[in-house]
């Protein structure tokens, strides 16, 4: 069973700051991290690899130093990975960076055929969540997002049962192998990965592809050239304005609730 | 089966480095396992990086390190309430190579120092802690870390785990300092524009000032407080000995609160933006304090063995090239296909006729006649501000008047006697 996880690069957005002139983020305030849902996709794999056995590897694209994701990656458990960069890769937005991802992993393929692909279900830089449907369009296979459990594999009759988040609930799925899931925090804690492990990722070298790497690539696509989403403006969000502010004891404060929401029932309304 | 290396040191701050880069750019295979998120985001220091030390592991490493300003003035202060008497020299040779020493931010310098370990050949391991030596038939074969399967192994293990060595304590090489022999330091980072920074310290771009200060920066107790200026931010802080912070019952981040507020001090760095809060204890018991540093395959460095100067804030000097010394005898003992005890103690007779030693030994006796004799910090400073303003003010009395009056003040406030003691007292604990 080959399984590839699709790692990014990103900036901890739990410190970046916001250039507030331009409104962009200042990448160079944070360090680069390896994409906290995608954390947990690899972790997934190794779940999958720990019950039915196979080999796991990671791709990525982004620039050179993005190695470091990879190499993390295989702190976690991942058994070696590759990276795409390229300056013709550059400026891609979403449907640009899956057909990238897509022609790598038609590469990747070439050498040892994929049964499970498994992504996280966004990016906490960009939040779009489109990168991994897209894959799945490009490969044509099936896309199942939100995933927080993957219940069942079996590897006969090549079928696979998960368990996805939806508002209000969750439903379960079973689909065919290969396909694309992409995961959400709760499908498993991230473990404290083994020593052995830490040893290997410090020496791991990833195998690292340019665009000439790739077997028929239409340039077109790629980086900003591919790339036909515009940004129109960007904006700090202004901070929230009015509310009210209960006062006096837990209990009095709970009574206060339940009056306004009693008169306000549109508040509570089930759609 | 765990892996075994030629050898494991047990830190990545200077000491650790400056051994696993030397060890592995003469091809012996290392381990190193570190703490921190990365190197240097749990290690504290002022901030003055000595060029001697640095070199004889990189030559020319200004060249490419990301260091802050080459300091060109160095200032002391001995400060009252709302006056201080200064001393220090500024000469802009410091400003070219070779250079002296350099204002550093560690979370920067460190991750860069560590890098050059691992373009060597070093294998880094970072957010592991390791738990303890593994030790059999009185050997050090190893460590253990908190990791699952975390057993390694190596024919040398270098314990360059910082002041509070846990491995050190495991091993039994020392024990738990006393309250005396550690001094608590506490010191933010603030930003600042880099024409504030040159205007307020009379610098340009690339000249930094360093202003150590005494007296009622540790309202007179024994410790120092310190302002070094970096490219675009200022580190201030203060330190105590742990038992003067006990005594007075002072808590530390009001001490630096109060030295930030000390009108002797705010307008330096008013403006400013609090970047970064640190804190963290120094070996200040010298060369008493120094623990046994070598055992069957096992090296101590750095923090760990204590070698820190006080009384010249020289520590991370002494870290770097006690790192060095022990890479050098791990080759030795290498060759000789001899990690024993015996055999390591080429280190301990490195770093005793080195001027790592002989510095704590000339040093030997001065916290402890200073943490003895609170006078110095309490009663001499203030006086000796006193007899500056009295001198300096013109009021239509004679300087040879003046002189007698200070002089009088002085004997008559401690005694002639008492006055002839202690100054005696403190030239013999740093003659």
């Amino acid at each position: 069973m080959h399984i590839v996880v699709c790692v990014k690069q990103v900036p901890d957005t739990k410190i970046i700051k916001i250039n507030p002139k331009t409104n962009t983020l200042d990448r160079r305030s944070a360090p680069a991290i390896l994409n906290p849902y995608d954390a947990h996709a690899v972790q997934a794999a190794v779940k999958v690899k720990e019950e039915y056995g196979g080999l796991i590897s990671v791709l990525s694209m982004g620039p050179p130093q993005a190695v470091e994701i990879i190499k993390k990656s295989v702190e976690i458990g991942a058994d070696g990975g590759y990276l795409i960069t390229d300056r013709a890769f550059a400026g891609a937005d979403t449907l640009a960076t899956s057909y990238a991802l897509f022609k790598a992993l038609d590469r990747i393929s070439k050498d040892k055929p994929i049964d499970l692909i498994i992504c996280g279900k966004h990016a906490i830089d960009g939040d779009t969540g489109q990168v991994g449907p897209g894959i799945a369009r490009r490969l044509d296979i099936p896309p199942i997002t939100n995933v927080i459990e993957i219940s069942d594999i079996d590897l006969k009759i090549r079928k696979v049962r998960v368990k996805r988040k939806i508002i209000n609930g969750y439903e379960r799925i079973e689909t065919g192998l290969p396909c694309l899931l992409t995961v959400e925090k709760e499908i498993n804690p991230i473990e404290y990965s083994p020593l052995p492990n830490m040893i290997r990722a410090a020496r791991y070298q990833p195998v690292i592809w340019a665009v000439s790497d790739l077997d028929e690539v239409d340039r077109t696509q790629l980086g900003l050239k591919g790339s036909p989403t515009i940004v129109g403006k960007m904006f700090t969000p202004p901070k929230p304005e009015g509310g009210h502010v209960l006062e006096g004891t837990p209990s009095e404060q709970a009574g206060q609730i339940v009056e306004v929401l009693l008169k306000n029932k549109e508040l509570f309304s089930v759609n | 089966m765990p892996e075994k290396f030629d050898v494991i040191v047990v830190g990545a701050g200077p000491a650790g480095t400056s051994c696993a880069y030397t060890c592995a750019k003469n091809g012996l295979k290392v381990l190193q396992i570190e703490r921190g998120e990365y190197p240097g985001s749990k290690n504290v220091m002022g901030g003055v990086l000595y060029r001697k030390q640095m070199e004889e592991i990189i030559p020319e490493f200004w060249k490419e390190a990301p260091l802050e300003r080459p300091v060109v003035e160095q200032r002391f202060w001995m400060m009252d309430k709302e006056s201080a008497v200064s001393f220090g020299y500024k000469g802009l040779e410091w400003a070219k190579e070779p250079y002296n020493n350099f204002t550093v931010l560690r979370a920067k310098f460190d991750q860069w120092f560590a890098g050059k370990g691992v373009e060597a050949g070093v294998l880094l391991i970072n957010e592991t802690v390791a738990t303890e030596c593994i030790v059999e038939d009185g050997k050090v074969v190893g460590i253990k870390t908190d990791r699952p399967d975390g057993e390694v192994y190596a024919d040398v293990t270098v314990l360059a785990d910082g002041v509070n060595s846990l491995l050190g304590k495991q091993l039994g090489f020392h024990k738990e300092f006393r309250p005396d022999e550690v001094a608590l330091t506490v010191m933010e980072v603030i930003n600042l524009s880099k024409d504030k920074i040159n205007d307020r310290f009379n610098l340009e771009d690339n000249q930094g000032c360093t202003i150590e200060i005494f007296g009622d920066s540790t309202k007179g107790n024994l410790g120092t407080a310190f302002i070094y200026t970096n490219k675009e931010s200022i580190n201030i802080g203060v330190g105590t000995t742990l038992s003067s912070m006990i005594s007075s019952r002072m808590k530390p981040y009001d001490l630096l609160d109060y030295l930030k507020n000390h009108p002797m001090v705010r307008n330096l760095i008013g403006g400013g933006e609090p970047a970064e809060y640190l804190a963290h204890l120094i070996p200040e018991g010298g060369y008493h304090s120094v623990p046994k540093v070598a055992g069957n395959g096992v090296l101590v460095v750095g923090d760990a063995a204590q070698l820190v100067n006080a009384i010249h804030r020289e520590g991370s000097n002494m870290a770097m090239a006690s790192g060095r010394m022990a890479a050098e005898t791990i080759m030795e003992a290498h060759q000789a296909g001899d990690f024993s005890h015996e055999f390591l103690n080429a280190y301990r007779d490195k770093l005793y006729d080195s001027f790592i030693i002989k510095d704590l030994k000339k040093y030997k006796n001065a916290t402890h006649v200073f943490e003895h004799n609170p006078q110095y910090f309490k009663e001499y400073v203030p006086m000796l501000n006193r007899a500056a303003s009295k001198f300096f003010t013109v009021d239509g009395s004679s300087k040879k008047t003046k002189q007698k009056q200070i002089i009088k003040t002085m004997t008559s406030e401690k005694g002639t006697i008492k006055l002839i003691k202690d100054v005696y007292k403190a030239w013999k604990a740093v003659k």
